[in-house]
């Protein structure tokens, strides 16, 4: 039999592992990779060449099928940019608000990626485990936009509407007390507000989180297959452009939230964890702890929010829709909502940077405007994009197994890399 | 954070001074231009030096200045006439002669490279704009030695406006399909693309044709700097930021 040395294989663009549309073409020496050669762009859309053919407030919408498990997240960094080119700040109510879903959206993204990442590296109770919580923060989402995942609540000025007074339930009323047992637990906790959702949440969310430990921290085979996989040194992290967890997870202490806080971060209470050695275990204690932090945050958001009613939106009818009831009796408020909603605002010439601190890591818009009603250049800067892009150095010397744990670790979420 | 800011830009400017220009308009973030010669040499000491430490390249944008500041909407000399209705997808207001020349200083080129640079340990960002020298090809050098993060980076600049980064040691496309042709962001590429592709019956493959779609303007591009939007006359108006609330407050 002839004698090679290596050969090329193609993982992807469809197998269940590569979480989407991942093509790899692997150079391997007998089951140690050589080379990784990403090709993405499989789901490749033109996001930021669509949002210069709209004004700005439509392209809200793209922003949330961008990384699609962390929805606000990404309105939050469009939302911000251009406030800061507006040069205007949203009312505290609706920064606290934010402040409070771009956290349940940390949860809800850390979840899919613990349950997705433990089922890729064989662990399958988890992805179950996870699920089950996320249904919860799902329909939050519902209940404050009206849907489960794009919900284009952000818009710049604030936040589309206040929280609802009560919280949807899967039962009516009148059959709440035909059913018994099983059935009933689906609406736990579903008596109040919104905020009395989370609240009941938030009390019983660290025991979950305790479940997932119990499930993996320990665990022999888990520990076999992330401890000392993908070890990125601090220096190479930096350089490669990491943010996020996997700066973290290399001991960078590195948050925009405490760095350069933005909305009403400066207020909250929270601590940063940071890994040691950089490995894919690291990576993910820094994870889970984060879903601590993350909980800790919604539960000081949720205290304040009962505390201090107000507005969440400007009140400048030239970048808000005016209340309906106005536009009933006030001619002004008629011509306003119309020119808002079909031309749109114009923003003054300039150009800004907002960057938020993304469940993956730094997520940007940069804005180029030129006076107009629509965004002469939107560059949205996708944390998963750097990330992947370090595909090639994480994986080298290692076997084909761990670059399925690699792909976990990294948190890819196509609709952000491609964009 | 502006205590933080002005150092930095203290410190820019007096080891760079000639080399980096500051830009206005900026929303109060470091922005300078540079020349595409000086950029390696500036990278470099941006990335090396103590003062700067800027370890980490954020992003790299391209941006393509054709028909930067043209709308298709009338509107300062029809504020007191009343607008025109009609959109015409080729025609752009015409511009005064002075808005010309102040683009003409401002944008010497059409295409651009802007570049996100972050410092950990200062915590500062700071913004660098390239123009590009050329139109065919628009040249830059590389900084992908500098930062490993540029190699995808300037790969989807390539991609997408047709920026060749010089010293780039593996510019492919990144984002488009395989054999795909034209660099899709420009601004003369048009939104619904050249070709669709559909599966053909008889030839039992995907075949490739021009588009059938007609490119419409849903929504036309404005740039409102008429009168009514003047801050100085909304402050006037006594409402500040907040001048169309006026109506409403009785």
């Amino acid at each position: 039999m002839a004698e090679f040395q290596s050969y090329t294989m193609n993982f992807g663009p469809q197998h269940p592992a590569a979480h989407g549309v991942l093509r790899l073409v692997l150079e391997m020496d007998g089951e140690v990779v050589v080379r990784a050669d990403p090709h993405i762009g499989l789901l490749h859309r033109a996001t930021e060449k669509l949002a210069e053919s709209k004004p700005y407030n439509q392209s809200i919408g793209y922003m949330d099928r961008l990384d699609y498990v962390s929805m606000m997240a990404n309105e939050h960094g469009y939302v911000l940019a251009i406030e800061k080119l507006l040069g205007i700040e949203p009312p505290p109510r609706a920064r606290y608000i934010r402040v409070m879903f771009d956290e349940i959206t940390r949860i809800l993204n850390h979840l899919l990626w613990l349950g997705c990442h433990g089922l890729d590296v064989g662990a399958m109770t988890i992805f179950l485990y996870c699920f089950r919580e996320r249904e919860n923060l799902m329909d939050c989402y519902e209940a404050v936009s009206g849907t489960r995942m794009h919900a284009t609540y952000y818009r710049p000025g604030g936040v589309y509407r206040d929280l609802p007074e009560r919280m949807p339930r899967h039962l009516a009323q009148r059959d709440a007390k035909k059913v018994s047992g099983r059935d009933k637990a689906l609406d736990e906790g579903r008596d109040g507000s919104l905020l009395d959702f989370i609240e009941h949440f938030t009390r019983r969310f660290p025991t979950h989180v305790d479940e997932y430990e119990t499930l993996l921290t320990e665990n022999r085979i888990w520990k076999q297959r992330t401890v000392g996989i993908g070890v990125v040194s601090p220096e190479r992290a930096l350089n490669l452009g990491f943010t996020g967890p996997m700066l973290r997870g290399s001991g960078v202490e590195w948050d925009l939230r405490k760095k350069q806080p933005y909305a009403a971060y400066a207020d909250m209470d929270f601590d940063i964890p940071v890994g040691v050695n950089g490995d894919c275990y690291d990576r993910y204690l820094v994870r889970v702890e984060e879903l601590r932090q993350s909980n800790r945050i919604i539960r000081q958001c949720v205290d304040w929010l009962r505390a201090n009613p107000g507005p969440v939106m400007v009140d400048d009818y030239k970048l808000a829709p005016p209340k309906r009831e106005e536009m009933k009796e006030k001619m002004e408020s008629l011509i306003h909502h119309f020119k808002l909603f079909t031309e749109g605002y114009c923003v003054p010439e300039g150009e800004s940077y907002a960057a938020v601190e993304h469940p993956k890591g730094e997520f940007g818009v940069y804005l180029v405007s030129d006076g107009a009603n629509k965004p002469f250049r939107v560059k949205i800067r996708a944390p998963g994009f750097a990330h992947l892009a370090a595909m090639d150095e994480m994986v080298r010397g290692h076997m084909l197994a761990d670059v399925v744990a690699m792909i976990g670790t990294m948190d890819v979420v196509f609709g952000e890399i491609d964009r | 954070m502006s205590s933080r800011l002005e150092s930095m830009a203290e410190a820019l400017r007096s080891r760079f001074d000639g080399v980096l220009r500051r830009r206005e308009s900026a929303c109060g973030e470091l922005s300078y231009d540079l020349d595409a010669s000086d950029l390696p040499a500036t990278a470099k000491a941006l990335h090396d030096e103590e003062a700067f430490f800027y370890t980490t390249l954020i992003d790299v944008c391209g941006v393509d200045y054709l028909g930067y500041g043209q709308a298709q909407w009338r509107t300062e000399a029809a504020t007191e006439s009343g607008f025109s209705r009609a959109v015409e997808p080729d025609a752009s207001t015409t511009r005064s002669a002075s808005e010309r020349e102040r683009q003409a200083r401002e944008q010497p080129a059409r295409f651009a490279a802007v570049y996100h640079l972050l410092s950990l340990s200062r915590n500062v960002r700071l913004r660098l704009r390239t123009f590009a020298v050329g139109e065919n090809p628009p040249l830059l050098p590389s900084v992908a030695d500098i930062w490993q993060s540029a190699n995808w980076f300037e790969r989807e600049a390539f991609d997408l406006f047709g920026i060749v980064f010089e010293g780039h040691g593996d510019l492919r496309r990144i984002l488009t399909d395989y054999g795909f042709i034209g660099h899709p962001f420009r601004k003369d590429f048009p939104l619904s693309g050249r070709v669709e592709v559909r599966y053909d019956e008889d030839k039992r493959r995907v075949v490739y044709e021009p588009v059938s779609i007609e490119p419409r303007t849903l929504v036309p591009r404005v740039i409102r700097d008429d009168n009514r939007y003047r801050p100085a006359l909304r402050a006037e108006a006594g409402e500040g930021a907040n001048g169309a609330g006026q109506a409403d407050d009785g």
